[in-house]
């Protein structure tokens, strides 16, 4: 083996070592096994040796190749190494706050209003709705409140020029469903209500779900039974204690309210009254035309704020409609 | 209603502590919102007369009073009250006796001057609020009786809610005919006797209203004396069922009415001409009442008038100047039956609520009317003396209620109620309500309820009774049972919900706002002349029905800021309402509002204000969040928004609501700070969107060439973007607008916009020349129609 072949590993093999980048390291791929690198010069210079040298000196540059080719990959690996160490040792504070838009929120109210449809959603009723500003025949005539009925008195009711008024209820909406669908019929029907009383415990304005079910078999048991699953799936407590006791509405007879208890750890003790319901009164079937002794049914109303209320123990009925945005991001 | 256990007693037997009573009747429907008991330390206090008085030696304000207390000797007594008098009947705690608020009396001297013990006042025995004066007591009481015979020491006060069909609890007799079906024990009440007359003078009555009042009677009571004290075991249940004590003859009607809930009245006979008239209102008449009212009557209106003028408002309240006073000497009772419905009407047109309009519009038992006025004048002749007529009934039998008989099914009641009455239960509960069932079929009985029970009138009054009677906690827990069917989608539910959810992820806080405000509030942002005003607001901030959302979330807006909140995002879901009559227009509408910066404040990102350009973007991505694309923003005027500073939303032609900055007077007029973006979309434009149709997209590579264009500063960046498309056709994908500028190197009346065109071919990688060949079409077409050119 000639002198200055044998020289050029332990040469080649230091400048790989000593590289510190790729891109040094590749220079040195170039020089020695690049296209007119120290390897392929050799390579090429075979041909000018003696035949007998040939098989020799062709069998060195080979080792040599294949020494320099394996000492390249191992650096590359290495630096390669180094090149994912040095990527991952940056630091980051994570504590930081993030960037961006923070999202805002919804209405308590809502969020009470969005659970009750769900659940009622997943006992097959249908949402409806109908008109704030109603007419006297949907909130009383035709809900078996006749002019000059006492119960009228209970509906502190807000009236305009031409004799219509805010609904004072959501019930009006069983009567448009009910005229406009064939039963059987499963509707809850959610909006705004409006009193004309404003103290702590009363809101001029405030939301109702008005529920109603029509069809040939519908008994009182069946109410109990839908809103003791309602009521526990609401509050998610499967022990609740619930009473109904007899109350009256002039659209339903038999009438109930609806009192629960709820756990102490809450703070409220004692009964609270939650909904009213009741059989819907034959009175309001035959008003709407449909027949009262072949289809039944039963209707409850439910108040939203009172039931946000207690599900978020809010104390004042006035923080709903105040929009602090303080209280609101508390339900977001 | 407030009702004392010990006056209840006597009509039934209870026997259950109150608390208990007062579960069960809530249980029953005769809710009790509290229970007061009541227990009063009357040891050692008598009755006492005041035999004379001298003044005080020492004061002027007191007296010494010798006093009769049934003793051997008079008793000295030091006294304060204005009304210390000689001959006064009044109560006296002696040593030992311990007052309301507990001191304990004894024996001392006061300024120098021996007091044996103490004269009290209502109040001092804890027997009301009067503290004026000495208690009086009746003259007929002997001195020396203990205060605890007279009135009952021990009591609860229960206050009730009743529901209005539950007319006939409104009386002891009520609720002790309620509690005797209930606990199944008989009532005891008193029985009341016919007084048998002892003087023949009577006074006509006539009836001339019909169906408003087809049965009075009436009775005369001459030479009582009405000066006289009312015994306080009467008084003491009138206090106790909130009533305060008047005189004798009034407290004696208000007695009966609390007993047995028959509304009375006493005139004065001496200022009644001629006889009794029921009738109708003429016009011009007026009617001073007892409140110290007086009226101008309807011609409509059913009145109690004597022979010249009316004299009474039926059913509702009495006259001044025929009521009975000290003076009085000849008394007329009057006990009637009205019609609920008229009186309803009347106390609600004059605004007036009395005990006996309360009654009377629930209804009183047509059948209770003898009973009351014997029992009034029972009471009459052993407080005040006198000497009583004939009852005189007058009735108009035709219209007088009649109690109506009810087939009731007991197989019709089990299946509304989900339960198996048997026969005998139920015939049973029926029996202890005092129901009269009558040979029927098996199937149909014949129910005649009690006179009293007129809100029973159908058969599902009596299934309630049934159910109620049992207790609905023994109705059993059911499901329905009830055919599956899947409605038709409702769209509006799922966009509402849509639209929140969106709103909430940008950063918005969902407000609830009242529907009625400020008339000047309205005005702000009025297309019309005149609002929707509501008749009968409950003040002036919520009298008329609002037309856009904005009024309220900028009160909101303002109510935050003046809690230092700085920034706020704000919408709103609901109603507005425009026109009236038959215009009258009610649609769901969204809105919402951005004030302040742009971002919570934050590190690594400049604070900026949030301008119109945000708020579109949030607009843009609620309508895309809704499934619709290609609104358009175009200049536009709206009441209340910057006339510079708005655009008109609209897609397909319909116009979905307006963005804008709020014009400056809009944000002096209501004090709002900086410079709000309001925006609303009417969500029933949002309804008829369809469900996304999906079109292949080219899995070509695509070339993006971009342009900067110098137009016109009044050329519309959205026109630019129009001439664009329709030059570059379907190879472009994608236009981005980048950045516009205007300034050094641009003359002053154009703008630079950068656009980034991106091409792509559906079905083959483009070639340059394509791409060449479509830019160069495309500021052709911008130099032709909009005078653009190519910048640099």
């Amino acid at each position: 083996m000639t002198g200055h072949r044998a020289s050029y590993l332990p040469q080649a093999l230091a400048e790989i070592e000593n590289t510190d980048s790729l891109v040094n390291l590749e220079v040195v791929r170039v020089k020695y096994l690049g296209k007119k690198g120290i390897v392929t010069e050799l390579l090429k210079g075979l041909g000018q040796l003696a035949p007998d040298e040939r098989p020799i000196a062709g069998n060195e540059i080979n080792q040599l190749k294949q020494a320099v080719t394996m000492a390249l990959a191992a650096r590359r690996e290495r630096l390669e190494e180094n090149v994912l160490q040095e990527a991952v040792s940056s630091r980051i504070d994570v504590t930081l706050p993030g960037r961006g838009q923070r999202r805002g929120g919804l209405h308590p109210v809502t969020l009470a209003m969005n659970k009750i449809e769900r659940l009622f959603a997943r006992a097959g009723f249908d949402v409806v709705e109908g008109p704030e500003i109603e007419d006297d025949y949907h909130n009383f005539e035709a809900l078996n409140i006749p002019a000059h009925h006492p119960a009228r008195a209970m509906h502190d009711t807000f009236y305009f020029p031409d004799g219509r008024l805010l609904r004072t209820h959501t019930s009006p909406v069983q009567i448009r469903t009910m005229g406009e669908r064939q039963p059987p019929l499963r509707v809850i029907a959610p909006g705004r209500v409006y009193r004309c009383d404003y103290d702590q415990t009363h809101s001029p304005m405030f939301h109702q779900v008005e529920g109603l079910l029509i069809d040939e078999k519908a008994s009182m048991s069946d109410l109990k039974g839908l809103l003791h699953q309602f009521l526990r799936a609401f509050f998610e407590q499967d022990a609740l204690q619930i009473r109904f006791r007899p109350s009256y509405f002039p659209f339903t007879e038999p009438s109930a309210e609806v009192d629960i208890r709820l756990p102490s750890a809450h703070g409220l003790s004692g009964w609270l009254e939650v909904l009213g319901c009741g059989m819907v009164h034959p009175n309001v079937l035959r008003n709407v035309g449909i027949d009262g002794e072949r289809f039944r049914g039963f209707a409850f109303g439910l108040g939203v704020e009172r039931l946000a209320m207690l599900l978020y123990g809010v104390s004042d009925l006035r923080l709903f409609f105040e929009n602090d945005q303080q209280f609101l991001q508390q339900f977001a | 209603m407030k009702i004392n256990t010990d006056w209840l007693s006597e009509f039934v037997n209870i026997t259950r502590p109150p608390d208990e009573l007062c579960e069960r009747l809530t249980m029953s429907g005769l809710e009790v919102e509290s229970c007061e008991t009541l227990r009063l330390d009357l040891a050692h206090v008598v009755v006492a007369r005041v035999i004379s008085t001298v003044p005080h030696p020492e004061s002027a304000r007191l007296v010494i009073c010798m006093v009769d207390a049934g003793m051997r000797h008079a008793l000295r007594i030091v006294c304060g009250a204005p009304n210390a008098r000689a001959g006064m009947t009044t109560c006296l705690a002696l040593p030992g006796a311990r007052l309301g608020d507990g001191a304990c009396v004894v024996e001392t001297v006061i300024r120098g001057q021996q007091s044996q013990g103490m004269l009290c006042s209502a109040q001092e025995l804890g027997l009301g609020e009067d503290h004026a004066g000495l208690l009086e007591l009746p003259r007929t009481l002997s001195p020396g009786t203990a205060l605890e015979s007279l009135t009952a020491c021990a009591d609860s006060v229960i206050e009730l809610s009743l529901t209005p069909n539950r007319g006939d609890c409104l009386s002891v007799l009520g609720i002790a005919r309620e509690l005797s079906a209930l606990e199944t024990v008989p009532l005891t009440m008193p029985t009341i006797l016919a007084v048998a007359p002892d003087s023949d003078e009577i006074f006509p009555v006539k009836l001339a209203a019909n169906a408003g009042c087809p049965l009075y009677v009436g009775r005369v009571i001459e030479g009582v004396d009405a000066d006289r004290r009312s015994p306080l075991w009467l008084t003491e249940r009138l206090r106790r069922c909130g009533i305060r004590s008047i005189s004798p003859l009034v407290d004696i009607t208000n007695y009966v009415m609390l007993a047995l809930g028959q509304p009375m009245h006493a005139f004065d006979l001496g200022t009644l001409k001629g006889g009794i008239c029921v009738r109708a209102a003429q016009s011009g008449e007026t009617l001073a009442l007892l409140d110290g009212t007086t009226v101008q009557l309807e011609p409509a209106t059913m009145v109690i008038a004597d022979g010249t003028k009316p004299v009474a408002l039926a059913g509702i309240m009495g006259g001044a100047e025929t009521g009975v006073q000290t003076h009085t000497q000849r008394v007329f009772l009057e006990s009637a039956f009205f019609d609920p419905v008229q009186i309803a009407g009347t106390a609600r047109q004059y605004k007036i609520h009395s005990d006996a309009s309360h009654r009377f519009e629930r209804g009183v038992d047509p059948a209770g009317q003898i009973r009351a006025l014997e029992m009034a004048t029972r009471l009459v002749l052993e407080i005040c003396g006198g000497r009583a007529g004939p009852a005189v009934v007058s009735t108009l039998e035709d219209f007088v209620p009649k109690v109506p008989t009810i087939d009731f099914r007991l197989a019709y009641a089990n299946s509304i109620l989900g339960m198996r009455f048997t026969p005998e239960t139920a015939r049973n509960i029926f029996v202890r309500l005092g129901f009269r069932i009558a040979e029927g079929t098996d199937e149909t009985w014949q129910v005649t309820p009690p006179s009293c029970r007129f809100d029973l009138a159908r058969e599902v009054d009596l299934v309630e009774e049934l159910v109620r009677l049992a207790g609905y906690d023994t109705i059993p827990v059911t499901e329905p049972m009830s055919p599956i069917q899947i409605e038709g989608a409702n769209p509006r539910t799922g966009l509402a919900s849509l639209v929140r959810g969106q709103l909430s992820t940008a950063g918005y806080f969902e407000a609830i706002t009242y529907s009625f405000i400020r008339r000047e509030d309205w005005q702000l942002f009025a297309h019309e002349a005149e609002p929707l005003a509501l008749v009968n607001p409950i003040s002036r901030d919520m009298a008329v029905m609002r037309s856009t959302l904005w009024p309220g979330l900028l009160q909101a807006l303002v109510y935050n800021q003046n809690r230092q909140v700085a920034s706020s995002r704000l919408f709103e879901l609901g109603m507005v309402f425009t026109g009236s009559g038959p215009t009258l227009d009610q649609r769901l509408v969204v809105a919402g509002l951005v004030a302040g910066q742009v971002a919570a404040e934050q590190w690594g990102m400049p604070g900026r204000v949030a301008d119109f350009f945000d708020v579109k973007q949030d607009v843009e991505n609620l309508l895309r969040g809704c499934g619709l694309r290609g609104a358009t923003f175009r200049p536009a005027t709206c009441v209340g928004l910057h006339p510079g500073e708005c655009a008109a939303i609209d897609h397909a032609g319909v116009r979905l609501g307006y963005i804008g900055k709020l014009h400056p007077k809009v944000i002096k007029e209501m004090n709002i700070s900086g410079e709000p973006i309001v925006f609303d979309i009417n969500m029933k434009a949002l309804e008829s969107i369809g469900a996304t149709t999906f079109k292949p997209h080219s899995k070509f590579p695509s070339v993006r060439r971009d342009i900067a264009v110098v137009v016109p500063q009044n050329v519309s960046a959205d026109s630019v973007l129009e001439v664009v498309m329709r030059a570059a056709g379907a190879l472009l994908r994608d236009l981005h607008l980048f950045d516009v500028y205007q300034g050094q190197g641009i003359d002053s009346d154009k703008k630079s916009l950068a656009l980034g065109l991106i091409f792509q071919a559906p079905s083959s990688t483009l070639t340059d020349s394509q791409v060449e060949v479509a830019v160069s079409g495309i500021v052709a077409l911008l130099s032709h129609e909009l005078g653009g050119l190519l910048r640099g």
